[in-house]
């Protein structure tokens, strides 16, 4: 990947962070282990995959995106906020009752947003719709749709790959935040939804493994996904739950739990001390 | 009795689709593995690529509805009542109710006279879940020509609409002149001494009884209400004030339904005794429809009964 590409997009990735763990903070509520994993990926897609215009969020042949791991809201907040589908500030408003930043995300509300979403496993089956219409009308946009490894143990996740496979939806890319965690612990320990890969492939998709931090090889995922005609894709993204802030990584009790003040802080001073040095 | 003619009203929701699709390029039309049941094939074999199976999964069907419809098509999605309004209640709920997108749910097998294959395919609970989700419209049409017509307004109609079809042969009521509009009930008997509103297949049993309970003097007001979210709170309302006694004829559970929707508007606007008709908060069983409506009271012996008793509670 063009370095200096890479560099705006990692330079994205950490203000969406910034962005996501603020509204968090200000909401006093909300999920930043999950919407902070997936930073790369949101950065990827928003600035370089999708086809989205913010002045037009309605535009009928626009890529669609659908966060099937609703929870994650913040993050794609941040990002749409970034991007300049809705002010900035209004990521403070998160969760509030005088707020359309609703706790999940909502099509009726939030500009930007294609699919209300928060029940897991609802997105993808939207998300398979939405490719299924477009290769009924004849038009060539692209649905993209996050899950959490956690999410795919609902099996209407696997209702929905199964018919993606059947109809060859080649023009759907189902991603998964990969970090192994969910509330009550350990995939494992829970219920184990692996293995992922195989799985996706055995329901007639295209599925390949990357580092969901690492953008030369998230470009590659997506390069691949256009290639491949006939198949779905499945990319599933090794992530950090939590990554960008040390005390969050890798803890699962981060997954619901907002930052006290001195968390905040914390967690700002890191994300900023890394947005310096990638702008120095 | 001999020139009835009996069609059911699932097999006109085949041939309204059909018919529809004629005039009305904006719509598909989802299965779950049941279009020959449903009558969706009827719509599948005029309009093949307009028609998508989803396989034996509701829930997700209910889901890619939603999806599709998000892109601006019309989706019809249709399965038996008890998985298109039970089993994915919750995202008919949350994928498409609260979006407020526009699905037409073509639930057919409604109710007991879904008959031999008994109480785990008889859906007494779809009008009681469907009425809980804000922005949804439920229509449950007495005969052929009034689901046809309720197929055609449901596609004008914006947002989610319940279309609730029945297994059975029904007796076709209406004639060529009747005028389907939604959120409005039909005074098909003017009366004054008790009010029965029915809907569904219900609503022929109730013109049965009140002819027959004028020969015993007592003068029935009918109501066909096949719209049952909106309810048409004012005729309910005017009908009460003029008769002072109701009974409410559903073949649903007596809890939730028409009976239920009734009794609220009633209580809020212009108290009188309600009898409630339908099933007795209890399963269905196995057996030929029109003897298990029969057993159950979903039929004009029973409803007179009801209207006496009702008259009685005056």
């Amino acid at each position: 990947m063009d370095q200096a590409l890479k560099k705006d997009l990692m330079i994205f990735a950490t203000k969406l962070r910034i962005g996501a763990v603020e509204a968090i903070y200000c909401a006093k509520s909300g999920h930043p282990g999950g919407s902070i994993s997936i930073a790369e990926l949101l950065s990827y897609l928003y600035n370089v995959e999708m086809k989205v215009d913010p002045k037009n969020p309605k535009d009928e042949n626009r890529d669609r995106f659908v966060l099937s791991k609703g929870h994650a809201a913040p993050g794609v907040y941040s990002a749409l906020a970034l991007k300049g589908f809705f002010p900035y500030d209004d990521l403070k408003s998160l969760r509030k009752s005088d707020s359309y930043l609703q706790g999940h995300p909502s099509m009726t509300y939030v500009p930007g947003i294609d699919m209300s979403t928060g029940s897991l496993g609802q997105g993808i089956s939207a998300a398979v719709g939405m490719a299924l219409s477009a290769k009924h009308q004849k038009k060539d946009f692209r649905v993209y749709t996050i899950l959490g490894d956690g999410e795919i143990e609902e099996g209407q996740v696997w209702e929905a790959a199964m018919f993606a496979g059947n109809k060859k939806l080649d023009n759907l890319v189902a991603i998964v935040d990969y970090n192994n965690l969910q509330i009550d612990g350990v995939l494992d320990d829970v219920n184990s939804p692996y293995p992922i890969k195989e799985k996706f492939e055995a329901f007639g998709w295209n599925a390949v493994e990357i580092d969901g931090h690492n953008f030369d090889e998230i470009e590659k995922a997506f390069n691949q996904a256009r290639e491949c005609k006939g198949k779905p894709t499945c990319i599933v993204a090794s992530c950090v739950k939590g990554k960008g802030v040390s005390y969050m990584e890798n803890e699962c009790n981060w997954h619901g739990a907002a930052p006290n003040t001195e968390q905040y802080e914390i967690a700002m001073n890191e994300l900023n001390a890394a947005l310096k040095e990638l702008e120095a | 009795m001999a020139d009835v003619i009996k069609k059911a009203t699932r097999d006109a929701y085949g041939e309204a689709l059909a018919e529809l699709g004629k005039v009305d390029s904006n719509f598909v039309v989802l299965d779950a593995d049941l279009a020959k049941a449903t009558k969706t094939g009827t719509f599948k074999a005029a309009f093949p690529e307009r028609f998508y199976d989803c396989g034996i999964a509701e829930s997700n069907m209910m889901g890619i509805a939603a999806g599709i419809a998000s892109t601006g098509l019309t989706v019809f999605a249709s399965s038996f009542a008890m998985f298109a309004a039970g089993r994915a209640f919750e995202q008919v709920r949350n994928s498409i109710g609260y979006p407020h997108l526009n699905v037409k749910i073509g639930a057919t097998h409604a109710g007991v006279s879904a008959g031999e294959d008994g109480a785990s395919h008889q859906c007494n609970e779809d009008i009681a879940l469907m009425r809980t989700i804000p922005g949804m419209t439920i229509i449950n049409p007495a005969d052929a020509v009034e689901a046809k017509q309720a197929v055609f307004a449901a596609a004008k109609k914006d947002g989610p609409v319940y279309l609730r079809f029945g297994r059975l042969a029904v007796p076709v009521i209406f004639d060529e002149n009747y005028k389907f509009e939604i959120g409005k009930g039909n005074l098909l008997k003017e009366g004054t001494d008790c009010t029965l509103i029915a809907t569904g297949l219900l609503v022929n049993e109730a013109l049965i009884a009140a002819e027959e309970l004028k020969n015993e003097g007592i003068s029935v007001e009918v109501i066909n209400m096949a719209t049952i979210k909106p309810l048409d709170v004012d005729l309910v309302v005017a009908s009460a004030k003029k008769t002072g006694c109701v009974v409410t004829a559903e073949e649903h559970n007596i809890i939730g339904g028409l009976g239920g929707a009734v009794c609220e508007a009633l209580s809020e606007n212009y108290p009188v005794p309600v009898v409630r008709v339908g099933m007795n908060d209890v399963y269905g069983k196995s057996g030929d429809g029109s003897l298990l409506l029969k057993e159950f009271g979903l039929c004009s012996e029973n409803l007179k009964e009801q209207v006496k008793k009702a008259i009685g509670l005056k």
